[in-house]
């Protein structure tokens, strides 16, 4: 074990990257937090959109995320790997096609946790709001947003959890993440699959539960605030 | 792109490969289902046992399955677990479908760390008096909880039960990256033997979703036929 760690550790962690694209974890994280902070705006926007008085903007919002969230994320990755160089003309590499199935993909997640959060909410407020003479959209930005977004932080975490989990479907479509690279590590050392795999996963375990327990614990500082009386109904992951 | 052919998708072999394909897919969510709901319960059980041996177990099992991507435990399943068996054992395994059985399980044991969750939570939300009430009247543990939290707590846990159905069937699509010939992988056959990746990935698509569906709306007839009951 100490040997394998030895002989590939840095592979793993950064691919070739002083002499080749950059790889391995480090490109795991990357894309998992371009994700995430590219798909926040978007999932916002949705999520208004969703909760929206307006059925015109509501329709064809609640149409998308049903289809997306019906969907595996491998089907969003291939439609993307596949159909993206056709529609953009351009040759999409496999970073950039990931990154859109997962800003896509995460877009109809992201609107479900906002729109939860907006719904978490005691009616009162926005009735209230309203009364004091506030148009919907100045009292949805500067009234309920404000407390709906505080009370879905835990769930914004628990949502890079999944994003960080959802990038290794890169290996599928040979995006040198950390699960390619450790399958590559895998075919190199041939003898040694339980623990070449066995240190991916407690790869993951430790960047997904240090998450986790921050999520547990802000949750926890949320519901001290009092802040969280009306948690959030839970948005499958 | 070239147009559109539904009829590739009606009739031939693209069509019988995806047909197969799908109904290799339900399998996986059938035999998933199998293997991760009583696993699932057994694990929320564990978890509210009394015991903190058995509490502790529960808990590392839910927190490091579910910190680790479905496609990790894929790999390991596959590469991994037949090199640690008994060589005799890795032979039986290697005579029968070995992709499937390792896609299942891995599936499946995978889906029983949320479902474990998911039922724990719906026992927790049960309030504790029902549980002291029972001790009191005299009934043991086990049969308190048999008998009195559960039906209480399966109205409470079926809904998002079958959320996790719902992701069950999508995981199934990550069976593709051990060669498991499920309907992800036949779409990929489709594609590269016919170039029609439309049609092949429409097919997989309309499929993923129109099962999706199906099981999105027996969440909601359930809620609306078994609504929970509060105290």
């Amino acid at each position: 074990m100490l040997e394998l760690i030895q002989q590939y550790g840095l592979y793993f962690l950064i691919g070739q990257y002083p002499s080749g694209p950059l790889g391995g974890l480090a490109l795991t994280l990357i894309l998992a937090a371009m994700g995430l902070l590219l798909s926040l705006p978007l999932g916002l926007a949705f999520g208004l959109m969703r909760v929206s008085p307006w059925g015109w903007l509501r329709g064809p919002v609640t149409g998308f995320i049903y289809l997306v969230r019906g969907m595996p994320l491998l089907m969003v990755v291939f439609w993307a790997y596949f159909f993206l160089p056709s529609i953009t003309g351009v040759k999409t590499d496999q970073f950039w096609t990931m990154l859109i199935a997962l800003v896509v993909f995460d877009a109809a997640y992201l609107a479900e946790i906002v729109r939860a959060g907006i719904q978490g909410l005691p009616r009162g407020q926005m009735e209230c709001a309203r009364s004091l003479g506030l148009p919907y959209l100045r009292a949805m930005r500067s009234v309920v947003l404000p407390q709906a977004l505080r009370n879905s932080l835990p769930s914004l975490v628990n949502q890079f959890i999944s994003t960080i989990k959802e990038t290794s479907l890169g290996y599928i479509i040979g995006l040198t993440e950390v699960s390619f690279i450790a399958n590559q590590i895998n075919t190199l050392v041939f003898t040694k699959p339980a623990e070449v795999f066995g240190a991916l996963g407690f790869t993951y375990f430790v960047l997904c539960f240090g998450l986790s327990r921050f999520a547990h614990g802000m949750e926890r500082r949320l519901a001290r605030r009092g802040l969280g009386s009306h948690i959030a109904p839970k948005v499958a992951a | 792109m070239t147009s559109f052919d539904p009829q590739m998708l009606l009739s031939g072999q693209y069509h019988d490969m995806l047909m197969a394909g799908l109904w290799m897919s339900l399998q996986y969510l059938a035999f998933g289902l199998c293997l991760s709901l009583p696993l699932g319960l057994l694990i929320a059980l564990c978890r509210l046992s009394p015991f903190k041996a058995l509490r502790a177990l529960g808990a590392c099992y839910v927190e490091v399955v579910r910190s680790i991507p479905l496609l990790a435990h894929m790999l390991f399943w596959y590469f991994g677990v037949p090199e640690l068996l008994p060589t005799a054992l890795k032979e039986a395994l290697y005579e029968g479908p070995v992709e499937s059985i390792c896609a299942v399980l891995a599936i499946g044991f995978y889906t029983a760390a949320y479902m474990a969750e998911d039922i724990r939570s719906g026992i927790r939300a049960v309030p504790p008096v029902q549980l002291e009430a029972a001790r009191a009247i005299g009934l043991p543990y086990l049969r308190a909880m048999r008998l009195v939290i559960l039906p209480q707590a399966i109205r409470l846990t079926v809904p998002p039960l079958i959320s996790q159905t719902l992701n069950l069937w999508k995981g199934t699509s990550i069976a593709t990256v051990i060669g498991a010939a499920e309907m992800m992988y036949q779409a990929g056959q489709v594609e590269s033997q016919s170039f029609r990746s439309f049609e092949a990935f429409a097919f997989a698509s309309i499929a993923y979703l129109g099962v999706s569906l199906a099981i999105t709306g027996l969440a909601s007839w359930f809620q609306h036929r078994y609504p929970v009951r509060t105290m």
